[in-house]
């Protein structure tokens, strides 16, 4: 499953996305400076990312604890996601994210 | 400037490896001093999941981060470690005597044959907001906390946030400011109910004005701001007020000044020998989240397991000329002594 990424300098990249993996290890792995500071506990905020091309709303909505931590995120935005809560799966191929700024 | 602290070890971080290490040290003899940046013990237990369910300290089945951190501090007490809270150590120099000197940029200097470096992910330094140019106005009209409410007197305050800090000041500033506004991305908060109520309360008698908007740029000069663009949620934009602008959008882990100590770094992590946690430099130790090494994991485990080690190792260089014996805490009548259980 592919994952288009636009890192913060506005470079995209096409990554390798795993079933069962988030979002956010891929991005971290992928070297897109994602810090991801809780390691995915959903208590950081720092794995922000922005959804594009109409993914926001193909996937399911965020949940109470993952929109509470978005409040604790910069640059907030309608299409705004925690990636270390979002679980990949094939349905997800072709997702498409910008990194959130620092 | 005060006079230099003298002390056996100085210790970076008050993280949960940092104060166990006060414990290891302790047994030894050994007295420490401990700078965090935080205004309180515990570092990302308390800081980021105080209270969360921590599964796997060995012996305890669940505890929260704020309960594992108000136990290391009972099991420390005998100890009487010296906490020096709200400071970031900035610096880190070789004394002539060859000791080490500690100085944190509240200007305390602790001289140490020792030093621990328990810095976990770096220190926990407030986020900044995306707006340009925002740095310029920082300590004169911009400011992560507050520390003096007499200071927002008769001023027109602009607060961002949705979280309990953002609406507690809310509150409290409400009375005594000019004006308040405040912003956050959505009509919803993760405070406290009541305190959220009280805000809606305010607005109502137009006591606060509240936007669901995000600040899009600052106006001012010389550091002095007295305006702000907001972009409401239809990305229309309009000015209010501000002669003072609080952000509260927690707090971010930052390697800082470590960075530029001359150790060796490997990942922005402390290279350290897996035998008594010592960097490369000679009496600076790195313990925790901090250090590297091949194998390591990032577990509060390992932290505990790894100050018992650099105490030992650092016993030899406080005390060259003493023998270290080795003790059970159980079956010693000395350490019951220094623990005040006998
Ligand atoms: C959400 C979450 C869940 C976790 N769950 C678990 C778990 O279940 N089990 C587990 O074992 N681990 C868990 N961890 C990891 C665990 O919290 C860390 O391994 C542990 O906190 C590391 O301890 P430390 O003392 O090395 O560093 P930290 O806890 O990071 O403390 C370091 C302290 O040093 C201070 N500091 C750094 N630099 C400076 C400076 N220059 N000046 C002043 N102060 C400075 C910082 O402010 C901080 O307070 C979890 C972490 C998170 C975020
Ligand atoms: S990694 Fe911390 S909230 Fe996602």
């Amino acid at each position: 499953m592919k994952i288009i990424a636009k890192d913060r300098e506005g470079n995209e990249h096409e990554l390798e996305g795993r079933d069962g993996w988030t979002l956010m290890e891929i991005l971290r792995e992928g070297g897109l400076g994602v810090a991801a500071e809780c390691g995915g506990a959903c208590a950081c905020a720092t794995c922000h990312v922005y959804l594009t091309d109409g993914w926001y709303e193909k996937l399911p909505p965020p949940s109470e604890a993952e929109t509470d931590m978005l409040d604790m995120a910069l640059g907030v935005e309608p299409n705004s996601r925690l990636s270390c809560q979002i679980t990949l799966d094939e349905s997800m191929d072709g997702i498409a994210c910008t990194v959130a700024p620092e | 400037m005060n006079e230099p602290i003298e002390t056996d070890v100085a210790i970076v971080g008050a993280g949960p490896a940092g104060l166990f290490a006060v414990f290891e040290l302790g047994l030894l003899d050994l007295k420490a001093h401990l700078i965090d940046i935080l205004d309180r013990p515990g570092g990302q237990c308390t800081e980021l999941y105080p209270e969360k369910p921590i599964y796997d300290i060995p012996g305890l089945p669940t505890v929260t981060g704020q309960q594992l951190t108000d136990r290391l501090m009972e099991q420390i007490k005998p100890f009487s470690p010296q906490f020096h809270f709200g400071e970031m150590v900035t610096g880190l120099t070789k004394c002539a005597d060859g000791r080490w000197k500690l100085t944190s940029d509240a200007g305390t200097e602790i001289v140490a044959p020792v030093v621990v470096v328990a810095a976990g992910g770096g220190s926990f330094m407030p986020k900044r907001p995306p707006v340009p140019g925002i740095e310029a106005y920082e300590g004169r009209s911009v400011f992560y906390a507050v520390r003096k409410m007499e200071d927002f007197r008769g001023k027109d305050i602009l607060i961002a946030g949705g979280g309990d800090s953002a609406l507690d000041w809310t509150l409290n500033l409400a009375p005594i400011a000019k004006s308040l506004t405040l912003v956050h991305h959505r009509d919803g908060f993760r405070a406290a109910q009541h305190s959220v109520n009280r805000m809606r309360e305010l607005v109502d008698a137009g006591k606060v004005k509240f936007h669901v908007a995000s600040v899009k740029a600052l106006h001012g000069e010389n550091g002095v701001l007295s305006s702000a663009t907001l972009a409401g949620a239809d990305k229309q934009e309009f000015q209010v007020a501000a002669a003072a602008f609080i952000p509260f959008f927690g707090l971010t882990m930052k390697l800082g000044p470590i960075a530029d100590f001359g150790l060796k770094l490997t990942d922005n992590l402390i290279a350290v020998d897996t035998a008594k946690f010592e960097s490369e430099t000679p009496g600076v130790f790195a313990i925790g989240d901090i250090c590297t090494y091949s194998g390591k994991v990032k577990l509060i485990l390992s932290g505990f397991h790894e100050a018992a080690l650099m105490a030992q190792a650092a016993f030899h260089i406080c005390r060259p000329n003493d023998r270290l014996r080795f003790q059970y805490t159980t079956s010693s009548s000395n350490l019951h002594k220094k623990l005040g259980a006998s």
